[in-house]
C-alpha cells in the first residue's frame, strides 16, 4: 500500500540525527516534526529567522510577531534564538542547517529538482527553496512517486524550470526511499506491501535495484 | 538644533521627498513586521511608477497590497508573491512587473546595497531561470551566479522601539527583512510601537544603528495575523 502522508512524514523523520538542525517545507515536510523519534533532539529553523521552533500557539499564546515561514503563527522553545533574514539565510547558504526536507514536482537522476514553477500556471514565486537546496548539506525530498495522472516524477531530466541542480541526494515517496548517485535511482527500501515492479514502473528514470529491498518498518 | 533627534511628527515629514518612479525598499515577512503607517500613507500620496523591493506584496487590502489598488507598483522584487488576487489580476494584465528572487539572495541584496557591496557570487538559483543573463564563476568546482545589490531612494522599516538617536529593536520575527532594509535607503524611515530616551536601550542590545536611519515616527500598529493557527 502506498503511504499516507503522515507515514511518509513518520519516514522522513527517521532521518534525523540527534542534534540536527533541520529546516522543514511546507506541506508533508512540516508533519515531520510531530514524529521526532523521542530519544533524540532536533532543532528546528525557519527560514523568516527562528531557530528553535516550537508547536503552534494556544489562543492565549498567539502573538502576531511570532510567525513561522509559511507565515503561521508559532511558538519558540527555551533556548531558541531570533535573527534577520540575512542571518537566516548565512545558516542556510552558508550550510549550517543540517537536513532540509522538501517537497517537489520532479527530481531526475543527476539530481536536479523542480519544484517551484510550472510553465503556463501563475508563478508564486520560490520563496527560500532555491537557497535551502543551494545550501543545506542533506536535502531530502518528500513527494509522491508519481502525479494524479500516474506518470513519474522521477526523471530522466527534469522538463520544468529547476529550483536547483546536482543537490537531491534522498528522496522520499508514498512507494519508496531511493539514493541519488551517479546517475541513477538507487532503491533502498520500499513501503510496505509495494512490489518492486510497481516502483520500476512508475520510475522513469534510471533506476538501480541492488540485491534484497527491505520494507520500510515504523 | 535637532542634533541627532531624529524624530518626525507626522507621516507627511517621514516621507517628504517620496516622488513618482523612486524605489522603496520595504521590511516584513507577510504581514510580520511591516510598516502600515508608511504604507498607508505612501496610498493617501498617491505617487506611482513605483518599484518596490520587498519579500512579499502584502494581501488584498492589507500591506503592499493595498498599493497596487491605484495601480502605484510598476515593479516589485519579492521571492513569493502568492495570496494576492489583484497582484494576480494585474501581472497577468501586463500592469505589473515581478523580479521574483530567491529568499536569502533578496536578504543579501539588501545587505549588500546597505554595506556599498555592488554584487555578490552565491550558489543559489545556479542552473535555474533565475540564472538567466547573469555572470557565472566557478569556485573550487561549483557553480556560482553574479547578484547584484539593492538600494532604495527610501527604505521603510516597521520596528519595535527606536531612541530618539534612531538606535532600533524589532521584536521576536518581526525583525526579518527590517534590519537590512534599514541599511539600504538613500532616506530610512523607522516606524516604532514605542520611542524611547537615548541609553534605554543597551547599546550593545541594539540591532539597527541610528548612523543608518533618518527618521523615526510612533506608529500605531494593527498586527493583522494571516495564518493563525492554534494547537487547541
Amino acid at each position: 500500500m502506498a503511504l499516507s502522508r503522515d507515514q511518509i512524514a513518520m519516514r522522513v523523520a527517521q532521518e534525523f540525527k540527534d542534534g540536527d538542525y533541520v529546516n522543514l517545507g511546507i506541506g508533508i515536510p512540516t508533519l515531520a516534526a510531530n514524529y521526532v523519534p523521542e530519544d533524540i533532539e532536533v532543532m528546528l529553523q525557519s527560514e523568516n529567522g527562528l531557530l528553535g521552533m516550537g508547536p503552534y500557539p494556544t489562543e492565549a499564546e498567539i502573538d502576531a510577531d511570532m510567525i513561522n515561514a509559511g507565515k503561521e503563527t508559532v511558538t519558540a522553545i527555551t533556548g531558541a534564538s531570533i535573527f534577520n533574514s540575512a542571518d537566516s539565510f548565512a545558516m542556510i547558504r552558508g550550510g549550517h542547517v543540517d537536513v532540509t526536507v522538501l517537497g517537489a514536482f520532479e527530481v531526475d537522476v543527476n539530481g536536479n529538482i523542480a519544484s517551484w514553477m510550472i510553465p503556463g500556471k501563475l508563478v508564486k514565486g520560490m520563496g527560500g527553496a532555491m537557497d535551502l537546496v543551494a545550501g543545506a548539506k542533506n536535502i531530502i525530498v518528500t513527494m509522491t512517486h508519481a502525479n494524479k495522472k500516474g506518470e513519474s516524477k522521477l526523471l530522466a531530466e527534469c522538463t520544468l524550470p529547476l529550483t536547483g541542480v546536482n543537490c537531491i541526494t534522498r528522496i522520499i515517496t508514498d512507494l519508496a526511499v531511493l539514493e541519488v548517485s551517479d546517475g541513477a535511482f538507487h532503491l533502498k527500501e520500499r513501503a510496505p506491501g509495494v512490489s518492486i515492479e510497481e516502483i520500476q514502473q512508475k520510475t522513469a528514470g534510471k533506476l538501480i535495484v541492488d540485491g534484497d529491498i527491505p520494507e520500510m518498518s515504523f | 538644533m535637532a542634533g541627532f533627534n531624529k524624530v518626525v511628527n507626522s507621516y507627511e515629514e517621514a516621507l517628504a521627498g517620496l516622488t513618482d518612479n523612486m524605489t522603496i525598499i520595504a521590511g516584513g515577512f507577510g504581514l510580520c513586521g511591516i510598516p502600515e503607517g508608511s504604507i498607508a500613507h505612501i496610498k493617501k500620496m498617491g505617487v506611482s511608477g513605483l518599484t518596490v523591493v520587498s519579500n512579499n506584496c502584502g494581501v488584498d487590502g492589507f500591506g503592499l497590497g493595498v498599493l497596487l489598488e491605484d495601480k502605484q507598483i510598476k515593479k516589485m522584487v519579492s521571492s513569493y508573491v502568492g495570496e494576492n488576487a489583484l497582484f494576480e489580476k494585474q501581472l497577468l494584465a501586463g500592469e505589473l512587473e515581478v523580479e521574483l528572487t530567491p529568499q536569502g539572495t533578496l536578504a543579501e541584496k539588501m545587505r549588500a546595497g546597505g554595506a556599498g557591496i555592488p554584487a555578490f557570487y552565491t550558489a543559489t538559483g545556479y542552473g535555474t531561470p533565475v540564472a538567466e543573463g547573469k555572470e557565472t564563476r566557478e569556485f573550487d568546482g561549483r557553480g556560482y551566479i553574479l547578484e547584484e545589490s539593492v538600494t532604495g531612494d527610501f527604505a521603510i522599516v516597521k520596528a519595535w522601539k527606536a531612541d530618539t538617536f534612531g538606535n532600533c529593536i524589532y521584536r521576536d520575527t518581526a525583525m526579518n527583512f527590517n534590519p537590512m532594509a534599514a541599511t539600504a535607503g538613500k532616506i530610512t524611515i523607522v516606524e516604532v510601537e514605542e520611542i524611547v530616551e537615548p541609553g534605554a536601550i543597551a547599546p550593545s542590545e541594539i540591532h539597527t544603528q541610528g548612523i543608518f536611519v533618518d527618521r523615526v515616527i510612533q506608529g500605531t500598529f494593527e498586527k493583522r495575523i494571516e495564518r493563525r493557527v492554534t494547537r487547541d
